[in-house]
């Protein structure tokens, strides 16, 4: 699958896939990476070492802070794809050094949840 | 994304490690954002000053970067977590306020004007009309757009630090005049309206809208509702701006139904043990206006009011403090409703106020519930 790439890098490691949007800075414990929005559907679970997959970030742009945080207390997903970067998630992204691609509607939902991946973010690969 | 020759050095780390992270910045965002150069900004507004938002990480990032950084444009920036002339009354641990201490130094260091507030739009004169600017404080970008005739981005904390160290901003979104034509019309039929329901409406907006939305049936709001509606906006999603009236494309109804929706998510006690107002913070108009409001009535629970150090000769030269601290209001200066430690769950179980983005925050950060009402409700309910 052909990615778009905003933070380039390379990594292999297993999908977490959401449906609704992530608010970073309500919706994330930045000491863990637990998911803390109720109303999410990843509620309870981790972000930290996943390739973390969702639609975009919305809510405040401090949000950027808290994955630049997850990194910092060893928490963070290993890469992300979206299928919108807001400019939170891609500046976070930036400046953690988390790898981070676009992806169209169709591929996004071909991705599935636990699924081992490498992600290209150089060349703009997802194999 | 194209860049100058100047630009690519700069990015290749030939002027130094802090340009260099801060144009990979503006590079991700522009390419993230389908930007095809870089462009110059006039003023950025940086959010990332509370220690509750940035914790240790942010702290020592901006240490760090603190070094050898200075900001190249006008930089202004978000309320702290406290008022550094108040918080000894405050149960506050002495951690918090040296972590917080350190974050103010490092901002001042790379040469910030100490606004320490989250409504530039009313207490800075204002560039010319169609000039870019680097907001990242949501309810500020939306007013900027919406209200005051400026450009910019709903900007992130490190997007915006990048544009106040480079002076330089991706040309994409909402800096396109194609992409801030809204293509979605909300229709405002809810009746009566305070700015209580402008923020509702607001966070409606967020939810459904892109980029930019047109907001019909809305005429002749005052600041507050104005400040109320931007920020719920910037609190529910990515949208940057309206307009008003409708536009060609698609029509949604902002109806009672819609309404009741957000105040039941919002909404989670009938009553609170302590009153919050500002978020965003109170500017000078709405500062008198709750002085007059507040004449010959005392709180009858204690009630945190917050606003812009820049009021404060002001607001005391005209009266309005001194009248507000008689019926028992607690001014606090350079800091917000909004993930402030001085509102602690342990003292407090829930909190009255009219801020729909204050409500969403103490909800998710403060963790304590919310008595959402309007202004006019707080004043006739808890004071006597």
């Amino acid at each position: 699958m052909n990615v778009k790439v905003i933070v380039r890098g390379k990594t292999k490691g297993s999908l977490l896939v959401a449906k609704n949007p992530i608010n970073f800075l309500g919706g994330i414990d930045k000491k863990t990476g637990i998911v803390h929005d109720k109303k999410h559907d990843l509620f309870g679970k981790s972000i930290g070492d996943k390739i973390l997959a969702f639609p975009f970030g919305v809510g405040s742009s401090v949000g950027a802070y808290t994955l630049y945080s997850l990194k910092y207390n060893n928490c963070a997903p290993l890469a992300m794809i979206c299928l919108k970067a807001d400019l939170t998630t891609a500046s976070g992204c930036a400046i953690s050094n988390i790898p981070l691609v676009v992806v169209s509607k169709d591929d996004y939902d071909l991705l599935q949840e636990n699924k081992e991946i490498t992600l290209d973010a150089i060349e703009g690969k997802i194999l | 994304m194209e860049l100058t020759k100047e630009e690519e050095a700069a990015l290749d780390g030939k002027q130094g490690e802090t340009l260099a992270l801060a144009y990979r910045t503006l590079v991700a965002i522009g390419e993230a954002s389908g930007a095809d150069k870089l462009i110059p900004i006039e003023w950025a507004h940086l959010s990332g000053v509370n220690y509750n938002t940035i914790g240790d990480a942010g702290k020592e990032f901006l240490s760090n970067l603190s070094q050898d950084a200075k900001f190249k444009v006008k930089t202004t920036v978000n309320p702290m977590g406290f008022d550094f002339d108040s918080v000894s009354r405050y149960h506050l641990d002495d951690k918090f306020i040296e972590n917080q201490r350190s974050i103010k130094n490092s901002y001042e260091k790379m040469g910030v004007i100490p606004s320490y507030s989250c409504i530039p739009y009313e207490i800075f004169d204002l560039p010319k009309q169609g000039t870019h600017v680097s907001f990242a404080e949501s309810n500020a970008a939306i007013y900027a757009n919406s209200f005051s005739g400026l450009k910019t981005n709903k900007e992130g904390a490190f997007s915006a630090l990048a544009s106040a160290l480079t002076g330089k901003s991706p040309s994409s979104d909402l800096r396109d005049d194609d992409i801030r034509k809204p293509n979605l019309t909300i229709r405002m039929k809810v009746e009566p309206r305070d700015e209580l329901t402008y923020g509702m409406l607001g966070y409606f907006a967020g939810k459904v809208a892109g980029s930019s939305v047109a907001i019909s049936g809305v005429n002749g709001l005052d600041r507050r509702s104005c400040k109320s509606l931007c920020a719920g906006m910037g609190t529910s999603g990515a949208c940057g701006m309206f307009t008003f009236g409708e536009e060609e494309g698609e029509k949604i109804d902002f109806d009672k139904n819609e309404m009741q929706k957000i105040h039941d998510e919002l909404n989670t006690s009938e009553k609170g043990d302590l009153i919050t107002l500002g978020s965003p913070q109170l500017g000078i108009e709405e500062i008198g206006d709750l002085a007059s409001m507040l004449k010959g009535r005392s709180f009858q629970k204690r009630c945190m009011i917050f606003c812009p150090r820049a009021i404060q000769g002001q607001i005391r030269d005209l009266g309005y403090s001194r009248e507000i601290e008689r019926a028992g209001g607690e001014i606090l200066y350079d800091c917000c409703t909004c993930l402030s430690p001085l509102v602690d769950n342990k003292e407090v179980d829930s909190v009255v106020t009219n801020s729909v983005k204050g409500a969403y925050y103490l909800k998710s950060s403060n963790k304590v519930d919310v008595n959402l009402k309007s202004l006019k409700r707080i004043v006739e309910e808890e004071t006597r």
